[in-house]
């Protein structure tokens, strides 16, 4: 019999309101949260908006996360933001952020795919996002068919990475192509590869741990796009030690988290509202 | 341990009213009460309850070691597994007898495997006879082969006598992508109608990765079913099982293909939240099979996809083991028939 606990702690750094039945932020994320609690997912990081777009002007990124903000105010026990921006509204950017993370509850930064992240536009947003100790999620994606024009490759964060050792940066999706992706950020210590977004191809979660160690790897499922199931499969039919599950499926995240959640008061133990209600 | 308690008191009553549907099952047209193999379905059947229970986790929490699910075998049909070697990557429990423990230790009790050598082998006489060999060698007949046949190479029909005959196989499996031939080509038409004759069930693969993360020199499109539509209806007797399909085909190109005939899919590659409890108000839950593709793919996804998704025990039995158990032709690949 494993030592594990009936009740392993679960946090998701991915998570959406498209792809969920609903037709409010709050009713959208309430379905999210149902789908979490049967597979024992207590809390759900989410960004962007009821409906996507790859270039965001500046008022379609107040309206994204006001839906989130709408969402997680709803239910603070089970939900963290994500603030969305678009570099190439570096100043609007800025405003975002400032709005949501450093005076609202946000607590991270998602990016997308409107600018590749090498740019020296993303320069000052990284450098605010640092200051708010607010982790980057960077969405990166290698793709044999061919990038959207300012899609970032995992190359591409592994770059930006460098330019600023005091952020902590996600690498989303481990790169699509995780062979590659990361191996791609391997040196870059403050870099986190998350495991969302592709098929639960065997293997990934293991080459991630042999490769950057279990410290640097995150669960996050992508739902509502992916299921919360074949996302968190990754880890928990990979074979790496239970030690290193309960890195990647919480205690990443929350170190992560802790310096920025612990500034905003909420607390990084334990959840004890573990059931919906 | 206060699991199993917990999960036959929530699983008790509804095992019970799913008896009679259970005997249906066994007193289907064609199906002899004799057969061995009715009466490990009936015993996998009323091992049923307890089994799924483990698997789709009717404990509230989680658990992320494996060891729970252990040494507890349901009747959970698996119809998408395979063995061998993935051509750009080695995967864990790709030989036989690792994957047959790996299932078994998943409450596995029949997996219907394919051999990866036959997507690119020109060989496929030694690829099925090795997969045969495996299956009978391995798990306790757990595996149940399903061997290749390429309808562009000469003298594929000895293959699919081959299959049927010698090795005894239930049924068949294609990747018309990688043999480069497609679903509306003569060769097709043949080699369905061939299998149907031999009453074999037809596995199609309509993809074997995501398109955007093939290695460059085996950079392969996925294939179009379309086709199938008119070729379900046109030949008597074909059932067919659609694998690796979900993400391809939805919506009312599905349910065409689901209405032309005996047409399956299974759930490895479905997605999104909820995404089984989605397919099953779109498409008949009878035609839902579960798959995991297995060990390309962690099995543990497809599992779970059972505990995130709300599924009556109705269906629940339905999709993890009765439309299995009810498509498995009876008689098949014992020579009892000559082309
Ligand atoms: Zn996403």
């Amino acid at each position: 019999m494993s030592a594990a606990p009936d009740r392993m702690e679960i946090w998701d750094v991915h998570c959406h309101l498209s792809g969920v039945p609903g037709n409010t932020p709050e009713e959208r994320l309430e379905r999210l949260i149902g789908y979490a609690d049967r597979l024992g997912i207590q809390k759900l990081c989410i960004c962007m908006g009821m409906e996507w777009a790859y270039d965001p002007s500046p008022e379609k990124l107040r309206k994204d996360n006001d839906d989130v903000l709408r969402a997680i105010r709803r239910f603070p026990e089970r939900a963290f933001g994500f603030v969305y921006l678009n570099p190439k509204h570096t100043q609007a950017s800025i405003d975002e952020l400032n709005r949501c993370v450093a005076d609202g509850p946000m607590v991270g930064v998602k990016l997308w795919v409107a600018e590749k992240c090498n740019s020296p536009a993303l320069d000052p947003i990284v450098r605010r996002a640092a200051e708010l100790r607010a982790p980057i999620y960077q969405h990166t994606w290698l793709k044999i068919t061919g990038n959207l024009p300012g899609e970032s490759t995992p190359m591409d964060l592994a770059e930006l990475a460098r330019r600023h050792p005091d952020a902590q940066f996600i690498c989303g999706h481990s790169g699509g192509d995780w062979e590659v992706g990361i191996r791609a950020v391997r040196s870059c210590q403050n870099v986190y590869v998350e495991l969302s977004g592709g098929d639960p191809v065997a293997g990934v979660t293991e080459m991630a741990v042999r490769e950057l160690g279990a410290e640097r790897v995150l669960f996050g499922s992508d739902a509502g796009g992916r299921s919360f199931a074949s996302q968190l499969g990754k880890v928990t039919g990979a074979s790496v030690p239970e030690t290193a599950k309960r890195l990647i499926l919480v205690g990443n995240l929350r170190r992560l988290l802790r310096p920025i959640l612990t500034s905003k008061g909420f607390s990084t133990h334990r959840s004890t509202t573990i059931e919906h209600q | 341990m206060k699991a199993p308690r917990q999960q036959a008191r929530v699983h008790g009553p509804e095992t019970k009213d799913q008896r009679p549907r259970a005997l249906r099952w066994e007193h289907a047209p064609g199906n002899k009460l004799g057969d061995p193999k009715h009466c490990i379905a009936r015993r996998d059947f009323f091992r049923f309850a307890s089994g799924l229970a483990v698997l789709v986790g009717v404990r509230s929490g989680l658990s992320v070691s494996s060891a729970d699910s252990s040494h507890r075998p349901g009747a959970l049909v698996d119809v998408n597994v395979s063995i061998s070697h993935w051509p750009t990557r080695r995967v864990e429990f790709d030989e036989a007898p690792e994957l047959a423990k790996l299932l078994r230790s998943r409450g596995v009790s029949q997996a219907w495997v394919g051999s990866l050598d036959g997507m690119l082998h020109k060989d496929i006489a030694a690829a099925n006879a090795r997969l045969a060999r495996a299956c009978a060698q391995n798990g306790r007949g757990l595996l149940l082969p399903f061997g290749t046949i390429n309808p562009v190479l000469p003298d594929w029909r000895e293959e699919l006598r081959r299959c049927a005959e010698a090795h005894r196989m239930h049924g068949i499996r294609l990747y018309p992508n990688y043999h480069g031939y497609k679903l509306d080509d003569p060769a097709s038409a043949s080699l369905l109608r061939a299998a149907a004759e031999r009453g074999l069930i037809v596995q199609i693969a309509l993809a074997m990765e995501d398109e955007r993360m093939m290695h460059p020199l085996m950079r392969v499109a996925p294939v179009d079913p379309t086709p199938l539509v008119r070729l379900v209806r046109e030949i008597q007797g074909i059932r067919l099982v659609l694998i690796n399909a979900l993400r391809l085909v939805r919506g009312e190109p599905l349910g065409q293909l689901i209405r032309s005939g005996e047409v399956y899919v299974e759930i490895s590659t479905l997605d999104g939240v909820g995404c089984v409890e989605r397919l099953v108000t779109e498409i008949p839950v009878e035609r839902v099979l579960f798959g995991s593709n297995a060990p390309l793919f962690y099995f543990e996804s497809a599992a779970l996809k059972l505990r995130e998704s709300s599924l009556s025990p109705t269906q629940l039995a339905a999709l993890c083991a009765g439309n299995a158990i009810r498509l498995m032709p009876r008689g098949v690949g014992r020579g009892s028939r000559t082309p």
